[in-house]
Parts: structure tokens; C-alpha cells; sequence
């Protein structure tokens, strides 16, 4: 009896060790990965930032003077209050769209997955080159959008190259790309056990009060992930800025985003441990953002009972 | 009690249906409405690389008056050496980063879906962290490192970072969809004598088919379109990728190449269209299930 359990936990153990070995195994590439390319660089470029380094001359220590200058470059304070305001935005306004878009999608219409589909599109094509350029001159002085609204008598401006509304363009080109979002919602809506709207309404409730004391909070869950996620993206967004001002971040400074300037500052002009302190800058900031949505997220955040996430 | 349902029922009906379809035709109208609102953006692009140039910015039709094909012929040459050149380009870097992607991530997806190990909880957390590490923090020491070692100007740190599953994301994607694989089907594998590979390459990777897919169309798509990452280590034009090629219309731009830019503008946007038009299953379902930020 002791033997035979002898035997069973040892042949168990040398079965998990060999299990163990095996998963490492699995893992190599992964683990190089993460060394080499995630956690080396992040320490070095951690040291970088202490550092006066032009990528020809070796790394000069310099203490904390990047970051004291980060707060002294007025252009640095340009490229934060440029990002906030697209972050803060951009992204209500997509999950705002997209959340919308979901409950019309889920209503069971004929044609559904066609409208999805098209709808969808923009999120996919949205992020490129080819885009941008077609939104610069969509919102140029005699592009379509001034053309559509002169049919209503209206005089546009010339969005892009005035620093009121330039950003408001690039801000347009985000939530234009709520479809993946949307398809997120839409899939959490499904979840969404259809008793207990209908228990609801049973009980008097109206449509806005089924979704507010109903739907919303079941798809809290949801709408936290789509937050966190997209506020994550919107932080790195790059290719818009870049593309629509020229790589300048202009007018007037009105459109450069942070990685814009941070891309500048290092490979441009070769300051990469300005540059390197600027990254840790945005590592704490999505850090923090992330942050207070955890914490802020168990006050608003409702998880069914047995829902094991 | 049973008839007057009925009847009430019929009485519904009969009230209920003209009321209904209005409604539904309503709701339908809205709907078409808003995807031509969406995709305006789109046509206009397709529409104006059609028209002769002065048509563009002389009304904001999306319907051309006449359909001609020389911006086509004209942008493709514009920028030697030819965006033919730019599309095979990143063609190669698309096949590298796709297969880079499935096989590292495939690999890590299965210890941590399937194995037990020490420090498994620990480094599953780690992998997720860095989903949230925007990709600057690790940019300029990965750039250093690359350039030492003379990679600028090859593919090789546009493709070597995705066969070491730098990718976390499609790692969470194949976690997720290997759990839900019954263990009876592993165990029964192992009870037949496979070993740890063989059950990965037998019976679990045949039956992530889905999960490989999602994971190879958006590897693809979001490759095709990176713009960082090649401005950074691309200098050579012969080497350009799309993004770049395309960029070039940007810097060059005068008054008579505005066709050719929407032109190739649509060419650019033509591998990316024809994998939704395919995989449309596979996008629709990918960002549904885990959320890529597509």
C-alpha cells in the first residue's frame, strides 16, 4: 500500500518534472524573446535616460537632467497636452460610438453581418498610410468635406492647416475607427442572458431604465477591457500625426503627439537619451491611467455572481 | 379561451405588420445611411483615383463622370524603383512576421495552456504586462543593438522579433482558444505514448486552426501597415515597404499628383481588402473573442 503510493507519487513527480522540462522547452523562444527584446532594452533604456547619448559617442551619465529639461521644453508640454486631449477625446468618443453601433447591431436585423462587416472596415484600414494621406486632403481646403458642406451654405475652414481644427481631424480619424470595439460590445450584448432584461421589464421598467439598471452594468466588463485597451493604442498612436502634418507635428506644434516627438527627438536628432527618458515618461503614464481604471473599476466594474474573470 | 388567442393574435397581426415593416424599413434605411456615411471617406479615395485631376477637388461626388486608369499607370512608376517593388517588399516582411508569429506563439500558447510548470502564474502575468509596454520603451536600445549589429537596412528587425513571440497578444489568443480543448483527446494521446510534441503537433495544433488563422491575418495586416518600424530601419529606397513608398507621395507632392497618390493609395489598400473579403470569419470572430484592438 505505502510502496504502491511511493511509486505513484514518484513516478507523478518525475512525470511533472519531465512536464516542467517539456513546457521550458515550449517556452524558449519566448523567454529569449522577453530577455532580448522586452525586459534587456527596458533596463537599458531606463539607464539611457540618465544618459547623454547620440548613438556615436559612448553613453554620458547626466543624472536626472533629461527628465529636468523634459519639463523645461515647452514643445515636450505641447506634445503632452496634444496626447491628453486625443486620449481623452478620442477615446469616449469611439467606445461611445462603438457601444451605440452595438445596440443597433443587436437588435437582430435583416442584413446584419453585412452591416457589421462595413462597418467594421474603417478599424481595419483606418491605421495606414494610405488613409491619412486621403484624410489630409479629405479635410484640405477644397477637399470633399468643405465641397459637402458648402451644399448647405456652409463656409468651411481649412482644417488641416489651421491649429483650431487640425487636431480635431486627427480626432475624427480615430472614432471614424470604432468597429473592432463595436464587434467587442456586440459579442458581451450576446452574453447578456435575455431573462433579465425581460424580468425587468416585467417589472415596469422602461427601455433606458432596462439599459441603465440592466444592460450597462452586465457589460461593464466589457466597457472597462474596451477602456483599458484602447486608451493603451490611443497613447502609441503615431502614423496620423505623422502623416498628416508632415512628420512635423504642425501647425503650430497643434498635431505632435507624443511618440511624434519622442520619434523626432531620437531619430531625428540622435537625442536618445532625451528620447529614452520620454519613453519612461509614456511607460508611467499608461502605467497610471492603467492603474486608476483597476482601482476605480471595483466601484463600477459589476461581475455576475459565478462569473469566474 | 384557445380561439380567442388566436384571434387577438390575427388582430395583432393585422394592426401589427404594416406598423412593423415601416419600422423595419426605417431601421434599415438608418442603417445603409450610416454605412455609406462610413465608408464615404473610402469611395472618395476609389473615385478620385479614376478622375482626372481637376475633377477631384471640384465636387464631392463619389460617382466619376468618366473612369480612367492613368493615375494607376503613372503612380505605379512614379517613385522608382516602382511600387511593384514596395509591394513584394513588404510582401516578404508580411510572410516572415506571419510565420515568425505562428510558430513562437504557437509554441509558448502551449506550455501555458496545456503544461504545468514552476512559475507558470508568475510568467503568464509577465506576458500579459506587456500587452500594456508601449512599444518606444523597448525601441530605441532594440535600434541601438540592431544597428550594431548591422541589421539596418535588412528585414531582419522587422521579422526576427516576431520568431522570439514578442507578439503577447496572439500568445493570450492561443491560450484561450487551447483551454477550451477537452483534455480527454491529450490524454488519451498520452496514453498511446505521445510525448509533449507530439501531442502539440498532432492533436492540439490541428484543432487551433482557427486561432492559427486569426493569428496570421491580423500578423499580416498589422505588418502591412507598420509604419514606426520601417521608417526606423529602412533608409534604402530599394528596400521600402508600402507605407514608405507611399509616404514618398507625401514629400513629393506638387499640384498634378494628387490622382496618383489616391491611386496608389487604393493599390496599397488592396491586400488588406481582399483578406477581409476572405477572412472576414476569421476578423469578425478574432476581435469578438479576445479583443484585438484591430
Amino acid at each position: 500500500m505505502t510502496a504502491k503510493t511511493t511509486m505513484k507519487v514518484r513516478h507523478s513527480t518525475r512525470r511533472s518534472r519531465s512536464e516542467a522540462r517539456a513546457a521550458y522547452a515550449f517556452l524558449i523562444p519566448w523567454i529569449v524573446g522577453m530577455v532580448a527584446l522586452v525586459l534587456g532594452p527596458m533596463v537599458a533604456s531606463l539607464y539611457l535616460s540618465f544618459t547623454n547619448y547620440d548613438l556615436f559617442t559612448t553613453p554620458d551619465w547626466i543624472g536626472t537632467r533629461n527628465y529636468s529639461s523634459l519639463v523645461a521644453d515647452p514643445r515636450y508640454i505641447q506634445s503632452l497636452k496634444v496626447t491628453f486631449t486625443y486620449v481623452l477625446v478620442s477615446v469616449p468618443l469611439r467606445l461611445a460610438a462603438a457601444l451605440g453601433l452595438a445596440l443597433l447591431l443587436n437588435r437582430n436585423m435583416r442584413g446584419m453581418s453585412i452591416y457589421r462587416a462595413i462597418l467594421y472596415l474603417p478599424s481595419l484600414l483606418g491605421g495606414s498610410v494610405a488613409v491619412a494621406l486621403v484624410w489630409r486632403q479629405l479635410f484640405g481646403r477644397e477637399g470633399a468635406i468643405n465641397q459637402l458642406l458648402s451644399l448647405f451654405g456652409i463656409q468651411g475652414a481649412n482644417w488641416i492647416a489651421e491649429p483650431d481644427y487640425s487636431l480635431g481631424t486627427i480626432i475624427i480619424l480615430a472614432v471614424w475607427q470604432f468597429g473592432s470595439p463595436a464587434i467587442i460590445f456586440l459579442a458581451g450584448l450576446r452574453e447578456i442572458p435575455k431573462e433579465l432584461e425581460e424580468a425587468a421589464q416585467i417589472d415596469g421598467a422602461g427601455k433606458l431604465r432596462v439599459f441603465r439598471s440592466v444592460t450597462l452594468p452586465m457589460l461593464s466588463p466589457i466597457v472597462f477591457f474596451n477602456l483599458v485597451m484602447q486608451t493603451i493604442v490611443a497613447f502609441q498612436a503615431f502614423t496620423p500625426s505623422y502623416i498628416i502634418s508632415k512628420g512635423t507635428g504642425g501647425p503650430l506644434d497643434s498635431t505632435l503627439f507624443y511618440t511624434l516627438y519622442l520619434y523626432i527627438k531620437g531619430f531625428t536628432e540622435y537625442k536618445m537619451g532625451y528620447a529614452s527618458a520620454m519613453a519612461w515618461v509614456l511607460v508611467a503614464i499608461i502605467a497610471t491611467f492603467t492603474a486608476v481604471y483597476f482601482i476605480s473599476s471595483k466601484r463600477w466594474v459589476f461581475y455576475a455572481a459565478g462569473d469566474d474573470k | 379561451m384557445r380561439t380567442t388567442e388566436d384571434t387577438t393574435n390575427v388582430g395583432q397581426r393585422q394592426t401589427g405588420k404594416p406598423h412593423n415593416a415601416v419600422k423595419s424599413f426605417a431601421w434599415q434605411g438608418l442603417m445603409v445611411l450610416l454605412c455609406v456615411a462610413m465608408m464615404y471617406p473610402l469611395l472618395w479615395m476609389l473615385r478620385s483615383s479614376v478622375v482626372p485631376e481637376t475633377e477631384i477637388f471640384s465636387s464631392p461626388s463619389i460617382i466619376p463622370s468618366s473612369v480612367s486608369f492613368e493615375n494607376y499607370a503613372k503612380g505605379w512608376d512614379a517613385n522608382p524603383p516602382g511600387f511593384g517593388r514596395f509591394l513584394i517588399n513588404s510582401l516578404i516582411v508580411c510572410v516572415g512576421t506571419v510565420l515568425g508569429n505562428l510558430v513562437s506563439c504557437t509554441l509558448a500558447a502551449y506550455a501555458f495552456a496545456r503544461l504545468r510548470f514552476p512559475f507558470k502564474g508568475m510568467l503568464f502575468a509577465a506576458m500579459l504586462m506587456t500587452v500594456m509596454i508601449p512599444s518606444h520603451a523597448t525601441l530605441i536600445p532594440q535600434y541601438i543593438v540592431f544597428s550594431e549589429i548591422g541589421w539596418v537596412n535588412t528585414y531582419l528587425p522587422l521579422i526576427i522579433p516576431k520568431l522570439l513571440a514578442t507578439d503577447a497578444f496572439f500568445i493570450f489568443l492561443l491560450v484561450q482558444f487551447m483551454r477550451g480543448i477537452p483534455n480527454e483527446l491529450t490524454e488519451a494521446a498520452e496514453i498511446d505514448g505521445c510525448g509533449h510534441w507530439r501531442t502539440f503537433s498532432r492533436i492540439i495544433l490541428p484543432l487551433t486552426t482557427p486561432a492559427l488563422a486569426t493569428t496570421a491575418v491580423f500578423t499580416f495586416i498589422w505588418t502591412y501597415e507598420d509604419f514606426l518600424a520601417p521608417l526606423i530601419y529602412l533608409a534604402d529606397i530599394n528596400a521600402y515597404t508600402v507605407p514608405l513608398g507611399l509616404r514618398m507621395f507625401m514629400n513629393a507632392m506638387g499640384n498634378s499628383s494628387y490622382g496618383q497618390l489616391f491611386a496608389m493609395s487604393v493599390v496599397s489598400l488592396v491586400p488588406v481588402f481582399l483578406i477581409f473579403v476572405f477572412f472576414q470569419r476569421q476578423l469578425v470572430e478574432g476581435v469578438a473573442t479576445t479583443g484585438l484592438k484591430g
